[in-house]
């Protein structure tokens, strides 16, 4: 990957982040690859969202230096929520990215609608949020994630409000999506399901929540996107154990149940 | 239509024990007239009423533009500074408790005696004034933190942030404010024209002063009855462009 572009798709270097009356986080030190997935993994409060954040550029560190990702205008940011704006037609939701960066509003608006296609949904363009199911929310956010063409998609949490069938076909979706682009971006996608996790990504990140520090991570098998019968696999079953024992150590620390 | 009925029926039942009961118990109109006799008020009344009504009506409604323009508008420059809405807020709640009939006197001398209307307006956009600063300001600030951050992350000029985001985040809020601000410019306009009513103003207070000097209480009550409606309609006015705005922000 490193003769094709840049190097890095995001990096922290040695980034502290301190609260006012809480334990710091970090020193933390996290490399992305171009194209990479990443999956971010922790026991709430051990601060994935931060490292999302900070990735994003939306919050500063106390200290270390944030690189690639932060402030260059080809990053991505998918919430929790699906967080649109619920006066606006998804096409005018996924369009304004485009709006905001100076493009023409009827161009941004042709974009949005091929990136609705693409996420499934160019036949309701002009539905309401209101009137979508979550999973059809959720991939309207994809596609305003993505209509950008961003370098770095940074997703938290995206699917965890989602039913398990619709979650897995998200999965699915987002696997292809990425794979259908030309560069493909690196993903950074923070899971409290390890699961996900090892279905999702290349490598798994956990975060240690009493530390604040990457307590371990893993490189996961097999190819991306997955396999048909991925899921039943040795390979995969296996390293479901080894990082459900990475995470359980991760949150043992704290001596509280999760 | 149907659930008009029971509170329809409810009120003709009370105009009609109020009849039976005046002229049973021989009440002197001077005291509570009978709902005939201000029916009887009310239609002989009509012209001057509905000119008293108009200014009324009119005085509050520039009352409700004047607080909106300056609560509004100081509102927005507030949400834009965290300093300015700590410096600014104590001032509006300081005004807000401040009761209008007390500073009544002071604004009908600033504003000459000359013109009692300029302060009766200026007394209602008083009144009005705190609603609707807090209902835009926390509206402003209402916007999901999240798509906040949208805005960070493409950044967003300030410009876009208020227009795209913000004012539509805030619109339920600001309409709710509204809401209460015209009442409430309707009571200031009263109020502040009872305070410096000398005829000046020929408001429907000044017909309720008027009346009420002459004991001619029938007339009071189809006045009073004037009142009741106009609040009323600017109620209704309003509340309907809220449902409006709430059914397209759902």
């Amino acid at each position: 990957m490193a003769e094709t572009g840049p190097a890095v798709a995001a990096a922290l270097r040695n980034v502290i982040v301190r609260y006012p009356g809480r334990a710091p986080l970090g020193p933390v030190d996290l490399t992305v690859a171009p194209g990479e997935i990443v999956a971010l993994v922790g026991p709430s409060g051990a601060g994935k969202s931060t490292l999302l954040r900070l990735l994003a550029g939306l919050e500063k560190p106390s200290e270390g230096t944030v690189s690639g990702g932060a402030g260059h205008g080809r990053t991505a940011f998918v919430f929790q929520n699906a967080t649109l704006m619920p006066w606006a037609h998804i096409q005018a939701n996924v369009a304004l990215p485009l709006e905001l960066t100076g493009l023409p509003r009827d161009e941004a608006r042709r974009q949005a609608g091929q990136e609705l296609t693409g996420v499934g949904l160019g036949d309701r363009l002009s539905a309401r949020p209101r009137q979508l199911s979550g999973g059809m929310a959720m991939r309207v956010s994809l596609a305003r994630a993505l209509v950008t063409q961003p370098d770095l998609l940074l997703l938290d949490e995206p699917f965890a409000a989602l039913d398990s069938v619709t979650r897995r076909r998200l999965i699915e979706d987002l696997h292809r999506l990425w794979a259908g682009r030309s560069p493909r971006p690196a993903i950074v996608f923070v899971t409290h399901d390890v699961e996900e996790a090892v279905y999702l990504a290349h490598r798994a990140v956990v975060l240690d929540a009493a530390t604040g520090r990457v307590s371990a991570t893993l490189d996961l098998p097999g190819s991306l996107p997955r396999e048909t019968g991925w899921r039943s696999e040795p390979r995969y079953l296996t390293a479901v154990e080894r990082l459900a024992a990475s995470l359980a150590g991760a949150m043992g620390v704290t001596g509280s149940a999760p | 239509m149907m659930r008009l009925v029971p509170p329809v029926a409810l009120g003709l039942l009370l105009l009609a024990v109020w009849e039976i009961a005046c002229r049973a118990l021989q009440v002197p109109s001077y005291l509570l007239p009978p709902p005939s006799a201000v029916a009887v008020a009310l239609v002989q009344r009509a012209p001057l009423l509905l000119s008293s009504a108009g200014i009324t009506f009119c005085m509050a409604f520039q009352a409700l533009v004047v607080a909106f323009v300056l609560g509004g508008g100081l509102a927005l420059a507030v949400s834009l500074n965290r300093s300015a809405e700590q410096a600014v807020r104590p001032l509006a709640v300081a005004l807000q408790v401040t009761p209008v009939v007390a500073i009544a006197p002071l604004v009908v001398i600033w504003a000459g005696l000359d013109h009692a209307d300029r302060a009766v307006v200026a007394l209602a956009a008083a009144v009005a004034f705190f609603p609707l600063f807090s209902g835009v300001l926390t509206g402003l600030k209402s916007a999901d933190p999240d798509l906040e951050r949208l805005f960070d992350l493409y950044d967003a000029s300030p410009v876009q942030r208020l227009i795209r985001l913000r004012l539509p985040s805030a619109l339920p809020f600001i309409l709710e404010g509204l809401r209460v601000a015209a009442g409430l410019s309707v009571i200031g306009a009263v109020v502040a024209e009872f305070v410096s009513g000398s005829g000046a103003t020929q408001g429907l207070a000044w017909r309720l002063l008027e009346s009420g000097n002459r004991l001619r209480t029938a007339d009071m009550l189809a006045a009073l009855l004037c009142l009741m409606i106009m609040g009323l309609a600017l109620h209704a006015a309003v509340g309907a462009a809220e449902r409006a705005a709430r059914r397209l922000l759902a």
